[in-house]
């Protein structure tokens, strides 16, 4: 993990200095409303329905059990006494008081921790894959090149007032499990044929209003001119993005206006002004970066013995089998594992978290896992380094906090925004509809029959759920002041990228399960053997699902 | 009347922005010509000493069109039409990098104090503020930070 020096300690006090400032300026009236706003907002603090809201980073979904025990403290001190984990792999506080924010980031400052960029018009939080460093698949590991985005995309000077926030992801496995085409900049780590590592380069990726699949603009970008090439294309978009209507002004719009090739060519063009300037990263800069990303100590473990602990556990639990098969990774490593934490039991928004249980997570995590943690846009977590051997126990351990629901990448484990019930944008709630569901099939049988299968969940538009990616999207709608959802099928968000198709006329809540079950149906009746249900639904197309949601009841 | 923050205190503004219509240009006055005046009648204005030629320059106007001549300019305004338009702190940028500008750069329009620091290493060096700004304010705003991750324009 990334540690901080005295120049990141010295700039995170700066920082919450300055923040003390403008809100005490603000809090006087010195500083104006309209001018507060887009300083909080880039220090993540949010005004929505019932209270602010304070977006803290957790650069690339990496964080410590002794930032974990912060965080609970937190939740307890300035908080109703818990958080919530979001799809940016941050972590969110409810309930704030405005002018206790600057203590809270003192608090924060003191384990390395902030909320710089984490809202606003500029460059958030750069998320990546949960299972970086440790996954079977990977090409290179993602997390130094983050960290060298995260520095040079911190409190940049030329890209603070972007026309709209920007948003960059990095993969560095074959399977893309940092949805980088829905990204304003994906960025995926590749070999070329002589084996050279580079950068293929999406842009214009992103849901909201008008969702679109990022293209490629740079096919190999050579790891040196990386923040150069980054910088052309913030700089492109600085000065051509729109400005004037803030529904067409992330850079998916732009792209889409000019074409990829044309946007291509002017980043190209203003590349090469940029291009082995000051921003050029060296081979020092990448042994600094890479220095930190290196294997904890992983012990040589008796991987007989312990498949042997794991094995008969199994069979005498039925339930930790369960979990095995659901919830428990493949590591690089033998005789390691990584371990998903779910944040799903039912009846939980998804994605909340208590302070005790953050604390229990932090202890779990220094027993089992060399005291680190990673959070997963789907609003879990993860124990990176777990000991098979180990298992058992952690299970246990997980069962006694709620976080052994072993249902993670199933119909259960939903991706959902907080709607209706805390979002004065919403159109209608969303997390009733995820609990709904969640109690509709609770059969783990039929759960894990059914197989890998994403549903996300957002209360309007701006899609902060996801829904278009979802292999099953729910999207709320207001009907002449009534709650609807619309239901779409057909997304995927990792290496094929897809938008899903919209079923037809929209729902009331109540009959929300009913289509969906109808849906399982169809793909439980037309699936062939080993089939997941988006490759039966690459295969037999929206139609019959259609035909039967609609179908009139006989 | 707003004022210039130059080097760290308040100063007099030797310079005046040139009414689009105005019709007679005084030779002697230091003066900033909209960029569409400068455009229609360069090949009179080079003849000025560029002591007291300057260019106002719009935010959505390119620093491009100005490169070729961009000695010839004592003093370049950059306009901000609303203070969430960042596309002025990619112009100073182009200016001051690319084009070798290395004149006073102002940032006029509708800035604030607290994007003071980011303007400065976008290579502004003069700023015009609302009358009622605090000095100290205006100051600390602009040294927020000593700790910077990126390359930039860094003040002299
Ligand atoms: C309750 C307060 C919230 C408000 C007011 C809010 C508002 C918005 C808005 C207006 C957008 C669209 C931006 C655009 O398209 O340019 C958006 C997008 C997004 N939000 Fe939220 N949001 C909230 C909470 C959340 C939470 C809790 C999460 C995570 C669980 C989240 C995740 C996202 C994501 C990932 C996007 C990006 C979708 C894309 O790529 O366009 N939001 N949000
Ligand atoms: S999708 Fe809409 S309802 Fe849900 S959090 Fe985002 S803005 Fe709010």
């Amino acid at each position: 993990m990334y540690l901080y020096d005295d120049r990141d300690r010295c700039l995170l006090r700066e920082r919450v200095r300055q923040f003390r400032d403008q809100t005490t300026r603000y809090l006087q009236g010195d500083l104006p409303e309209d001018q507060f706003r887009p300083l909080r907002l880039q220090n993540g603090l949010y005004i929505q329905r019932l209270a602010p809201m304070l977006r803290v980073s957790i650069p690339y979904g990496l964080i410590s059990a002794s930032q974990l025990r912060r965080l609970a403290h937190i939740a307890r001190t300035y908080d109703k006494g818990y958080a919530h984990f979001t799809t940016r792999q941050n972590i969110q506080f409810n309930w704030p008081q405005l002018p206790e924010v600057p203590d809270i980031l003192a608090e924060l400052a003191a384990v390395d921790m902030h909320a710089i960029q984490t809202s606003g018009n500029c460059i958030r939080n750069i998320t990546s894959d949960e299972f970086a460093g440790i996954a079977p698949d990977e090409v290179e590991d993602p997390r130094p090149w983050c960290e060298l985005v995260r520095r040079w995309s911190t409190f940049h000077p030329e890209f603070a007032y972007l026309p709209r926030k920007f948003k960059i992801a990095v993969s560095g496995s074959e399977s893309d499990r940092a949805a980088i085409q829905i990204h304003d900049i994906g960025l995926q780590l590749v070999k070329n044929a002589a084996g050279a590592l580079g950068f293929r380069v999406y842009v214009g990726g992103g849901l909201g209003r008008t969702p679109v699949i990022g293209e490629v603009i740079g096919e190999f970008i050579e790891p040196r001119h990386l923040l150069t090439y980054l910088e052309a294309i913030l700089r492109v978009y600085n000065r051509y993005g729109r400005r004037d209507n803030k529904y067409k002004a992330r850079i998916k719009i732009l792209v889409k206006v000019w074409g990829a090739e044309v946007f291509g060519a002017r980043v190209a063009a203003e590349w090469q002004h940029l291009k082995d300037g000051p921003n050029t990263l060296t081979e020092a800069d990448f042994a600094h970066a890479r220095q930190f990303f290196t294997a904890p100590a992983y012990e040589a473990v008796d991987v007989a013995a312990a498949d042997a602990t794991v094995s008969a556990c199994a069979a005498a639990e039925r339930a930790f089998a369960r979990w095995l098969e659901r919830n428990v990774r493949a590591h690089r490593v033998p005789g390691y594992c990584a371990v998903v934490l779910s944040l799903k039991p039912v009846g939980v928004a998804p994605g909340d978290v208590t302070d005790a249980q953050l604390d229990a997570i932090a202890d779990l995590a220094d027993r089992y896992a060399f005291g680190e943690a990673r959070v997963t846009h789907h609003q879990n977590l993860v124990l990176a380094d777990v000991r098979r051997g180990d298992l058992p126990a952690l299970w246990r351990a997980l069962k006694a906090q709620g976080f052994a629901t072993p249902t993670i990448g199933t119909l259960s484990d939903i991706i959902c925004c907080p709607g209706g019930d805390f979002c004065s944008l919403a159109n209608a709630k969303s997390i009733p509809i995820a609990e709904a569901i969640q109690r509709e099939f609770d059969d783990l049988d039929y759960l894990y029959d059914l197989g890998d299968l994403t549903l996300n969940i957002s209360g309007c538009m701006n899609a902060c759920g996801h829904h278009h990616v979802g292999n099953i999207g729910i999207l709320g709608v207001d009907k002449k002041g009534e709650e609807f959802y619309q239901i779409q099928i057909g997304g995927e968000a990792g290496s094929r990228a897809a938008l899903g198709q919209v079923l037809g006329p929209s729902f009331y809540a109540p009959e929300v399960p009913r289509v969906i079950a109808r849906i399982l149906d169809v793909y439980v009746q037309r699936r062939l053997e080993g089939e997941t249900f988006i490759e039966t639904y690459r295969r037999v197309g929206v139609e019959p699902f259609k035909d039967s949601v609609y179908a009139k009841a006989a | 009347m707003p004022k210039l923050l130059k080097a760290g205190s308040f100063t007099i503004d030797a310079w005046r922005r040139l009414d689009a219509d105005a019709a007679r240009i005084a030779d002697g006055d230091a003066l900033l010509f909209p960029l569409p005046v400068w455009l229609a009648r360069r090949d009179a204005l080079l003849a000025r000493d560029s002591s007291h030629t300057g260019i106002w320059l719009n935010g959505d106007e390119e620093p491009e069109q100005i490169a070729a001549d961009i000695h010839r300019f004592g003093c370049i305004a950059v306009n901000f039409p609303t203070f969430m338009d960042g596309r002025g702190f990619s112009c100073g940028r182009l200016l001051r990098e690319r084009y070798g500008f290395r004149g006073e750069l102002r940032a006029v329009g509708d800035i604030f104090v607290d994007q003071l620091h980011f303007l400065r290493r976008c290579g502004f060096d003069a700023f015009e503020l609302p009358d009622d700004t605090s000095l100290d304010t205006a100051r600390n705003c602009l040294d927020a930070f000593s700790v910077h991750y990126q390359a930039a324009c860094n003040p002299a």
